[in-house]
């Protein structure tokens, strides 16, 4: 029961939003369906399959290769990988917008050296539909990469062996046995990428793409329609719940733990010449697209500016990390709530509860914002009421404009990731593991903390560092719910990348990435050390 | 319900809200901290009043101060485009207010006729051309863009913009919304490219020879003359500044503006606070750092907003460009505008 009403609360923005398409919309339909609605829904399906596929290729062949395979600079490339996901979108972006457009340094040296006028040579442009498909799986693919290299960390070397042995090549051997015992770990991952694209707004908006976010927000901000803008956030999750729904269909019989009881080390293939140099190239040139060249471009522009590199600015920074880590914290703690009630009372109504949830991640954090602005002044309203008529007394807001309305906000838009996470996680923890020990006489608390704590602590530690870094990139809940003087990177960031400073802004978004490396760099460590740990044979 | 309970709730509400008694003034405000903050702290340590600040997307705040109501903390309402200070006023969170020293130094133009809002700044929305190319004398003004001479010679940011609405939104209130409709088919027709990115880029694309015409607000252009990066410099000296429908209604200008909130219990300091920003310092600081037009007159002009020289300004009243705002969105889908 408890476990509904924590859902149900989670759900309630979303609730809320969704609510508003219940007023009649108006003739606004009708005037999007004549004019941009095709666009609206073609452009974010592409972007969609874009960053399906770029997150994909990107994010397995990386974790395959640094988990199971031996070559040079394999332990740096184990945990550098996942530095791209400390990069906003939008950030990453507006610098390869610096770079490549036609008014860039690259564009400009190659018309300087071959005389040539624009139009009569071709480039791609960077500000385009592709463009963008490669702007949001650069910075997307770690999800996917960092869920299928826990899943396949854990998985049984035995399998694969036995796979080997039965006549299988090493590539039949991956796409037939290693690759769909990943399925749940790696669907995780991708959805969550999806669900990132689908909320994107800042770097769809750049570079003019209308999608169906950026529909939402003209419809609400510009036509001034709340009523069509929450019927067009109501289809997009509509949309993405479907998706879901028919990925879990798909796999619905099928369950993904090992019934081995023993763990050996993993093999470590040992790559040919010719295949530590591929494997070398995918890894680098990952990492250098993804976050080399980007953070590359920002630090020069940070040495070149030196922009409010101030006292003000530790101040930010802590903000920011305080918040990222308190956040990340509750969001697990909610996450292991949820993903144990789904295991332990299975019903309907938990499981549909967990699942609305986890759809916040796919809204665009504004209109989440909103979702979480209304109840929480309701609430307050409704108390400082209740007090005028019992004492006379105003109380004012109490909950809206602080941090604890922020927080909820962040909760309801991320939670998504941190239960997908830890539900991929359970779920290569038998059932059978479970019973055995409780008719041993241990307490479901016993089960938590003895067996799945320790055989978790991947999935755990992975849930936090996304959130941690989730929120610290976050900004349109961030800018309107946040207390009165009170800051972070991303705001800082944006504020003067909106104002076209980008090179100002550049020591704000440098700061983020950089706060985000020594986490990284910790959690990826401990990923890697649960391994070690189950390896002990029992 | 028990009295102790009660009392113990009393106590609690009674601590959490005591922190608002102090006199302080606290802002929403969709202008940028880097272009208020530091007048905010020339104004405390003016006059002593404490000033908190929250920054963010206009749209966004107004939607705070109407879901907080009459308990919202906020006593001042900053924003940018005066579409949106119309649809505060419109929306019911704003009260007007009179202040001599506001009256005299803000043009009515620049105000809302009951009170409810002042402009605090003005920005014009300007056609820029590469000198080599264009010769000035083919320029005339927004309508005559539509012209098919300047087929592919065109470079404007998307529709999803504030600035690109409300200049439409004033084109509907001179011309009506048919010929608008007709002016919007041809004007896109003429892009060089489909619009992406913001002002700067379009410069920036002109220069690069993307187009011969960028348009573009007059600070971005300032701000680029003398920006810390030199192509921005680069791109920006290369184009020049003309002044559209000087012989008619005169060019599409804008205000960044304040009003005071319905719910504000610092009324007072909060008044103080915007006649500060509207004292002959403030206005000048706008000008010089961001180069924006000063609404008050008289006070001196930054050296850049002189070499672009005086202009006749669209006399419209601004809060026309919020009631035409829809309008112009759909306009703007209709004729295929980005």
């Amino acid at each position: 029961m408890g476990i509904l009403g924590i859902a149900s609360l989670i759900a309630l923005p979303v609730v809320v939003v969704a609510s508003y398409g219940f007023q009649p919309a108006g003739e606004v339909w009708q005037h999007l369906a004549n004019t941009v609605l095709t666009d609206y829904v073609s452009n974010s399906l592409i972007l969609m399959a874009e960053v399906a596929i770029g997150t994909l290729l990107l994010g397995v062949s990386t974790a395959w290769l640094t988990t199971m395979c031996r070559f040079p600079g394999r332990r740096i490339f184990e945990w550098a990988l996942l530095l791209p996901m400390a990069m906003p979108a939008y950030i990453i972006a507006y610098t390869y917008t610096g770079m490549f457009d036609v008014a860039g340094p690259i564009q400009s040296s190659l018309r300087e050296w071959l005389n040539l006028q624009y139009g009569e040579y071709w480039f791609p442009d960077i500000r385009s539909l592709w463009g963008a498909g490669a702007m949001l799986s650069l910075t997307l693919y770690p999800y996917v990469y960092l869920l299928s290299r826990a899943a396949f960390l854990e998985q049984s070397v035995c399998v694969l062996e036995v796979s080997r042995s039965l006549g299988n090549g090493p590539w039949r051997t991956f796409f037939r046995v290693a690759l769909p015992l990943a399925r749940p770990a790696v669907v995780a991952g991708l959805s969550l990428a999806l669900m990132e694209t689908l909320a994107d707004y800042g770097t769809v908006q750049y570079f003019g793409i209308a999608t169906f976010t950026t529909g939402i927000f003209r419809t609400w901000f510009g036509m001034d329609d709340s009523a069509a803008a929450a019927q067009l956030s109501t289809a997009l999750l509509v949309f993405v719940f479907t998706l879901v729904l028919l990925e879990r269909w798909s796999r619905r019989k099928m369950r993904y733990h090992h019934s081995g009881q023993r763990h050996q080390s993993l093999p470590g293939f040992v790559l040919q010449r010719h295949q530590k140099f591929g494997a070398i190239l995918i890894c680098s040139c990952t990492l250098f697209f993804g976050f080399l060249l980007p953070a590359g471009q920002l630090a020069y522009w940070a040495v070149k500016t030196r922009y409010m590199i101030n006292a003000d600015f530790l101040q930010l920074t802590l903000n920011t990390i305080s918040l990222a880590a308190g956040t990340a914290l509750l969001a697990l703690l909610l996450a292991l709530l949820m993903g144990y009630g789904r295991r332990l009372s299975p019903d309907r109504f938990t499981i549909s509860a967990v699942r609305v949830a986890g759809m916040g991640y796919a809204v665009p954090g504004t209109v989440i914002a909103v979702g979480v602005m209304l109840p929480f002044a309701w609430i307050d309203n409704s108390v400082d009421h209740w007090m005028q008529m019992q004492f006379g007394i105003s109380t004012g807001l109490l909950l809206s404009g602080t941090l604890v309305a922020l927080v909820s906000a962040y909760l309801v838009r991320f939670l998504a990731v941190s239960l997908q996470t830890v539900e991929a996680g359970l779920g290569k923890i038998k059932q059978t593991i479970d019973e055995s020990a409780r008719t041993l006489g241990a307490t479901p608390g016993q089960v938590l903390g003895k067996i799945h704590l320790p055989m978790l602590k991947g999935s755990l530690l992975t849930a936090i560092l996304l959130v941690f870094v989730d929120v610290m990139k976050e900004l349109p809940a961030t800018l309107v719910l946040r207390p009165f003087n009170f800051n972070t990177l991303a705001v800082r960031a944006f504020e003067l990348a909106s104002d076209e400073r980008l090179m100002d802004s550049a020591s704000a978004a440098l700061t983020i990435v950089l706060a985000g490396i020594l986490p990284v760099i910790l959690l990826s460590r401990s990923i890697r050390n649960s391994r070690d740990k189950n390896d002990t044979p029992t | 319900m028990k009295s102790s309970v009660k009392l113990a709730i009393l106590t609690t509400t009674l601590t959490l809200s005591a922190s608002a008694m102090a006199t302080e003034v606290n802002v929403y405000s969709a202008r940028k901290e880097a272009l208020i903050k530091p007048l905010l702290d020339q104004f405390t340590s003016a006059s002593g009043i404490k000033v908190n600040l929250v920054t963010g997307k206009a749209d966004a705040l107004l939607k705070r101060l109407k879901s907080e109501g009459a308990n919202s903390p906020a006593d001042l309402f900053i924003t940018t485009d005066a579409g949106r200070l119309h649809r505060a006023k419109e929306a019911d969170v704003l009260q007007p207010i009179s202040s001599e020293k506001l009256d005299a130094a803000i043009p009515a133009s620049y105000r809302d006729p009951e009170g409810y809002w002042h402009g605090l700044s003005v920005r014009a929305r300007v056609i820029t051309y590469i000198k080599d190319k264009v010769d000035p004398k083919s320029l005339s003004s927004y309508e005559g863009l539509a012209d098919d001479k300047w087929k592919g010679r065109i470079c404007i940011r998307g529709s999803g913009n504030i600035y690109n609405q409300s200049l439409v939104a004033s084109m509907i209130e001179a011309n009506g919304e048919a010929a608008t409709q007709a002016w919007a088919e041809g004007f896109v027709s003429n892009f060089a490219r489909p619009p992406k990115g913001g002002d700067r880029d379009q410069v920036k694309a002109a220069a690069a020879g993307v187009c011969d015409l960028a348009i573009v607000n007059t600070y971005y252009l300032g701000a680029m003359i003398h920006s810390k990066d030199e192509n921005e410099r680069t791109a920006a000296s290369k184009v020049a500044l003309f002044w559209p429908n000087q012989s008619d209604r005169g060019a599409h200008v804008n205000i960044s503006g304040a009003g005071i909130t319905k719910s504000s219990k610092n009324k007072d300091a909060a008044i103080k606070l915007m006649e500060f920003l509207a004292s002959d310092e403030s206005q000048a600081w706008y000008a010089s750092v961001n180069h924006e037009y000063p609404v008050k007159s008289g006070v001196e002009w930054s050296a850049t907003l002189k070499t672009w020289d005086t202009f006749k300004a669209d006399s419209l009243n601004l809060s026309q460009l919020g009631k035409n705002n829809p309008t112009a969105v759909k306009l703007m889908d209709k004729a295929g505008w980005k």
